[in-house]
């Protein structure tokens, strides 16, 4: 008889993962460095598309992962935008700076907002969510010293002197406009990478255990000592953080800000939700390919003004009727890949070889 | 008597929220189905009205009898052949559909009608004014209410006196068990949806004919009608009647302060309803 003890492992890595491990550190390094070899113009595009894929992760991450359907994200878009305005025109903070700081301003929103909204079951959840963002909105309209209605500018110059783009104009030897995209996309970057990184985390540590469980069955999950309100609150806040960080970092390169553009909701959420529909809902992968056809689709069908967005809604209202899982969850029961694995597999390691030997 | 005037212009206006809101109550109550396009469908009916009016020279309060047909059959075909798919326990489904049928309703509109702002006209009934004990009450405003008190009464009607009505109770209560009684859920559900778009259409002539719409207005309609349902409480038709007084009087109050506070003040008096009675003031249903 073999005593030797079989040792079993939970993994939830498979291959695929392991070599788009490899891919994704590559695709960093390359992403860092495409200012050297890509024009103004494509690093403007990268960044438009990197920010794009912040908003969709975390709106993924609400209602794919935790069943919070907000169609108000635009409350924390525009409200990170102008908590970064304030900061650096009213109390002229340097740029840098004043984006964390408006991620704190969004996550404090996040706070009375969930107050609110978590009293609203499923679907009014989502409209109490937009009635939120119309409040902000409205509010931030009468902010005088900021424009009101009519919104105002970013002061002259405080994009170039930000910190850093000094540093970024000898390295590259281009002027301080240009040096303030290059910041603006590596903030992006890292914003996507920290974003996904702690979706990611989050989805495989035993809180992201719970989260799928009171997605799966609320009660069920109830009875083994999962707070469900506890979860989605500490994943709502977290999404305000963040959708923040991403609107303020989209406003230092707008440059400019309104109340009707910052709180748009076909901007910062009908175009989100569609990213994400498309894309694949429930998976990370997802508003990643959902973001790339996006993108392609913009920039063939934006000159036609409404009809893009009339086709844009008529196919996500199709992907949700006949492949409710989006591209990647077609791709993905096709080929089994997954590329961030969170399920978790036991695997049997290699036996251990006793002192008798077998 | 300016406070007496801004709440009668405020409970007058409300008469139309309630309006706006019948129908998404109505809904509800039967399916659990949020429609986020509600509020593009109600402008979507007042184009219909406008072109009625336009183009075949009909007095509005014709053309609308016109697109009540018309829009039923819309509704009913949009729930059998599109909502139905989606109805389940998930959530996601239905708000994600509808949020999309909201987007292609309102760039269908804009490429048709472009960004002008319309009006229905009414001729001589546009400026006619009754007097209501020393206070002087728009002629249309006041047939709004009444048409929104007659709207109530008749949906109540229907959901407690006839066979229908007992079917819709029924399959709300639960459907399965309603479905071995011989009621066949998706026709049913068809059909209230047909019904909610009578009241879309009845609220849409007098959206239309007392103010300017554009392609671009459907949601902030959705935000009111959802803001009344959800102050009266769920499933109470008479509950949404007075959650949309609740809106028009705090919408007037917030104007006659500051126009800028107007819409404003309607969003705050919804958030603090949800603040002490998060079920709403009369609530009826259960969730």
């Amino acid at each position: 008889m073999d005593s030797s003890p079989t040792i079993w492992r939970v993994e939830t890595r498979t291959r695929a993962s392991t070599a788009f491990a490899v891919v994704v550190v590559l695709l960093v390094i390359l992403g860092f460095a495409a200012p050297l070899f890509l024009s103004r113009g494509a690093i403007r595009d990268l960044f438009f598309i990197l920010t794009m894929l912040v908003l969709a992760q975390n709106w993924n991450l609400l209602a794919g992962y935790a069943g919070l359907v907000s169609v108000g994200q635009q409350a924390f878009v525009g409200f990170g935008g102008y908590a970064m305005f304030a900061a650096v025109a009213l109390w002229r903070l340097d740029p840098m700076p004043a984006i964390l700081l408006a991620g704190v301003a969004a996550f404090l929103l996040g706070i009375p907002t969930a107050f609110f909204t978590f009293r609203l079951q499923g679907a009014y959840f989502a409209i109490g969510t937009w009635v939120i963002a119309e409040v902000v909105r409205l509010v931030m309209a009468e902010w005088r010293t900021l424009g009101g209605g009519t919104g105002t500018s970013l002061p002259f110059g405080a994009v170039h002197h930000m910190w850093g783009v000094k540093s970024v104009e000898r390295l590259f030897g281009v002027r301080a406009p240009e040096a303030g995209d290059i910041l603006a996309y590596w903030l992006a970057l890292v914003l996507v990478l920290v974003t996904i990184g702690f979706i990611y985390g989050l989805l495989r540590s035993k809180r992201g255990l719970g989260l799928a469980a009171v997605r799966d069955n609320l009660q069920a999950a109830r009875a083994v000592g999962v707070d469900p309100t506890r979860m989605k609150a500490l994943v709502y806040l977290a999404a305000s953080f963040l959708t923040g960080l991403a609107g303020a970092l989209i406003y230092i390169q707008k440059g400019r800000i309104a109340p009707d553009a910052a709180f748009s909701v076909i901007d910062w959420t009908a175009y989100v939700i569609f990213i994400v529909v498309i894309g694949g809902i429930g998976t990370i992968e997802g508003p990643i390919v959902g973001v790339i056809v996006f993108f392609i689709l913009q920039n063939t069908l934006a000159d036609y003004g409404s009809w893009y967005l009339m086709l844009l809604g008529l196919i996500s209202v199709g992907v949700m009727l006949f492949a409710p899982r989006g591209l990647w969850g077609l791709f993905a029961d096709r080929t089994g890949i997954q590329l961030f694995p969170i399920r978790r597999s036991l695997r049997s390691g290699p036996t251990i070889r006793t002192s008798k030997g077998v | 008597m300016i406070w007496l005037d801004t709440i009668v212009q405020g409970v007058l206006l409300g008469g139309l929220y309630a309006l706006f809101a019948a129908g998404l109550s109505l809904v509800f109550g039967i399916m659990r189905l949020v429609n986020l396009a509600h509020g593009d469908l109600i402008v979507l009916a007042a184009f219909l009205i406008l072109v009625l009016v336009t183009a075949l020279g009909l007095n509005p309060f014709l053309a609308a009898l016109v697109a009540l047909p018309i829009m039923f059959v819309a509704g009913w075909l949009l729930q059998f052949f599109v909502f139905n798919r989606t109805l389940g326990d998930d959530i996601l489904p239905p708000l994600l559909v509808t949020f999309g049928l909201s987007i292609v309703i309102q760039n269908g509109l804009l490429e048709t009608f472009s960004a002008d702002s319309r009006r229905i006209g009414t001729g001589a009934l546009a400026n006619q004014s009754v007097s209501l004990g020393g206070v002087h009450v728009g002629l249309m405003p006041l047939l709004t209410f009444l048409s929104a008190i007659a709207v109530i009464v008749a949906l109540n009607q229907l959901f407690y006196r006839t066979a229908l009505g007992r079917a819709f109770r029924a399959t709300s209560d639960d459907a399965v068990t309603a479905g071995l009684m011989g009621v066949e859920p998706k026709r049913l559900f068809a059909t209230a949806t047909g019904i909610a778009m009578i009241v879309v259409t009845i609220a849409a002539l007098y959206l239309g004919t007392r103010a300017n719409f554009d392609p671009s207005i459907g949601p902030a309609r959705l935000i009111y009608a959802f803001e009344a349902v959800i102050i009266g409480g769920l499933g109470s038709f008479w509950g949404t009647l007075f959650g949309g007084m609740i809106i028009g009087v705090a919408q007037t109050f917030g104007a006659a302060f500051n126009p800028a506070w107007q819409i404003l003040a309607g969003h705050i008096a919804f958030l603090l309803v949800l603040l002490v009675r998060p079920r709403g003031l009369f609530p009826r249903a259960v969730d």
